[in-house]
């Protein structure tokens, strides 16, 4: 943990434990007396707020599994079952797929909080690489859970997702075929989905311990991204943190609320309500909307890029994506952490923002259609700019914004004077 | 732990008969690992009684010119088009330069490395018998009845792939044309998909 421990049994039976397995001590200086900035606002309560989720996913996600069958003639009407039949099981099954779309939500506002503050950068690197993988993590674990209610967009999403190992030179078929555990997608990819949908969140528990193990030995970051000097410039996480993140917490439960009582299939497709059939797909097939992004970075390569096809360049540039993220720490080479100070890159980030939404906003759509339409062919059919190519500019800027922008800014940028400490930026004393 | 150094300084440089138990028990112990993971890596390959499931008999006769049927096999769809003859010379009269995927994928005997002239796509002109899923991302292409696309074939809604009357793709991102798979036919209206004639005088089939 960050600096020595300050816990001092002071019962008999605390004293007794502490010398055996010292347990409590480790959540005294974890969650009670650990020293955190005194300037954190309300995006690092993110953190706390996944934290619930995971939670709740795991046991909503238990007690599902008591009534669901992994069978790819009963999978759909177990749903229905436990929708209507079972007690609360209404509840309990809005709450869980709810829950995945506000996982996301929080998770991609702590994603870019770290952008946003530098939260990635020395000494903070295995952190920020822990989170990628808790997100690689979330990724599969979501996209496997929504296989198994065995609707229309749940067969063909998986099919979709799946032919994309296919985009593999040599092994793609092979490897797909062992995937699916047949020719198809079918009742062996079912039953496997079900197990590993069951078995990742308890792994994504233990890489979120490794990853508050790694927050804790440096400490938090923070939102003018100096180190902490003095014990001046920190609170005891408990009560003020606590306090802080509850708050946050319940306010984040609160709108989750709104969304189980009253809009629970908002978030989803109304094709899902139709069972799997092999052979017929949907007009439309989008994936949830946490992966939309994606799946626009997936689209929007339409060429061929040398010896890579256009399908294989796609799947590439789809992972990269991701993949990406693990290396910014060593791409990003600005001394400064947090964007406040940083008045150009700052305009960049913000861009990089909206070039997410919109990547999303294209993934939602077909490629095809137009986003704004500029006159008309000869046969009266509209032209005009087409989503297709908005996914292929934004892409663009996704993949610059890590291999130009943050490279070249953190050489040629002059950053703002910063706070002396964290004390001073709070308390606006003499700036340095 | 100070005898056992003495012992290694007796010995020099030379590898001790502790040496060669370390390597060889680190070894065998690396091989005995990896060939326990491969029965937990295996066993997600298809089961021996999916691989079974290998073969249909379909009955075409109720596809008149002009029209197809989509059957399942193996857990997706076959497409069984009855070309009439103008469908057939469109198909043939397509130059092989237009096709960007110029292999047959036909897996039937004789044709798997032939070029994607329709004469190798088909066994008989005016039965088209492919599978049904975009070699895309694996959706079912729509046909007869519905969107065609522009090449009067198959039209693909999720991203766009046009494919033409013999199946073959043209524009869009799939790689690949339409695959065929194994079939033969047992009589004038039967076709037997999943088999070839070889394979069912193998097995037992008969072609009757």
């Amino acid at each position: 943990m960050s600096g020595p421990s300050t816990y001092e049994p002071k019962t008999g039976f605390t004293r007794w434990m502490d010398a055996r397995l010292p347990i409590i001590r480790l959540g005294y200086d974890s969650f009670v007396d650990f020293p955190t900035p005194r300037n954190l606002n309300y995006w690092w309560t993110f953190g706390g707020i996944l934290a619930i989720f995971l939670v709740i996913q795991i046991i909503s996600g238990i007690v599902l599994a008591m009534h669901y069958v992994p069978h790819e003639s009963m999978a759909f009407e177990s749903l229905e079952r436990i929708r209507r039949d079972v007690k609360f099981g209404w509840l309990i099954q809005s709450m869980h797929a709810n829950g995945a779309s506000f996982f996301f939500v929080a998770v991609y506002i702590h994603m870019f909080r770290g952008l946003y503050y530098g939260s990635y950068k020395a000494p903070r690197e295995i952190l920020w690489i822990l989170g990628v993988v808790i997100y690689l993590l979330m990724m599969a674990t979501g996209f496997m859970g929504y296989v198994l209610p065995w609707g229309q967009m749940s067969y063909w999403g998986a099919m979709v997702i799946t032919n994309l190992i296919g985009a593999l030179p040599f092994i793609g078929d092979a490897i797909r075929e062992w995937l699916w555990g047949g020719f198809s997608v079918g009742q062996a990819t079912l039953s496997r989905f079900f197990s590993l949908h069951y078995l990742l969140p308890f792994v994504i528990a233990a890489v979120v311990a490794l990853h508050l193990w790694a927050l804790h030995v440096p400490g938090n970051g923070n939102p003018v991204g100096i180190e902490v000097k003095t014990k001046k410039d920190t609170l005891p996480f408990h009560p003020f943190y606590t306090v802080k993140d509850g708050f946050a917490i319940i306010v984040y439960l609160i709108i989750f609320a709104a969304f189980v009582f009253f809009l629970p299939n908002v978030l989803g497709h109304a094709d899902n309500f139709i069972p799997a059939d092999p052979l017929s797909t949907p007009a439309h097939i989008v994936p949830e909307w946490y992966y939309l992004p994606f799946y626009a970075i997936l689209r929007a390569i339409t060429f061929d890029i040398g010896p890579i096809d256009a399908k294989l360049g796609g799947v590439i540039a789809m992972f990269g994506a991701i993949l990406i993220l693990f290396v910014l720490p060593w791409l990003d080479t600005s001394k400064v952490r947090s964007m406040r100070f940083r008045p150009v890159t700052r305009v960049f980030f913000i861009l990089f923002l909206l070039a997410c939404l919109g990547l999303g906003w294209c993934g939602a759509k077909n490629p095809d259609d137009l986003v704004f339409a500029i006159g008309h062919d000869a046969e009266g059919v509209a032209t005009g700019f087409k989503f297709v190519w908005f996914a292929q500019l934004l892409t663009f800027y996704y993949f610059a914004y890590f291999l130009i922008v943050l490279p070249v800014m953190g050489i040629i940028e002059k950053p703002l004077d910063r706070p002396a400490s964290i004390e001073a930026a709070v308390l606006g004393t003499a700036k340095a | 732990m100070t005898e056992q150094n003495g012992a290694l300084g007796e010995h020099g440089q030379e590898p001790s008969r502790r040496d060669f138990i370390y390597i060889a028990a680190t070894g065998a112990a690396a091989i005995g690992a990896g060939l326990a993971i491969w029965p937990f890596i295996d066993q997600m390959n298809p089961a021996a009684d999916t691989l079974a499931l290998g073969s249909i008999r379909v009955d075409v006769s109720t596809v008149t010119d002009g029209t197809e049927i989509t059957v399942m096999w193996r857990g997706g769809p076959v497409f069984i088009r009855h070309r009439t003859q103008p469908m057939i010379d469109e198909a043939r009269a397509v130059p092989l330069g237009d096709l960007p995927d110029d292999v047959s994928r036909n897996l039937n005997a004789g044709m798997e490395a032939a070029s994607a002239a329709d004469e190798n796509r088909v066994l008989r002109p005016e039965y088209l018998i492919v599978k049904g899923n975009c070699t895309h991302l694996g959706c079912v292409p729509l046909g007869i009845g519905a969107d065609m696309g522009d090449y009067d074939g198959w039209y693909c809604p999720c991203h766009g792939s046009h494919y033409d009357g013999s199946a073959r793709i043209r524009r869009g991102p799939a790689p690949e044309n339409l695959p065929v798979p194994d079939y033969y036919f047992e009589s004038e209206t039967t076709v037997k998909i999943g088999l070839s004639p070889d394979e069912a005088a193998q097995s037992g089939w008969v072609a009757s």
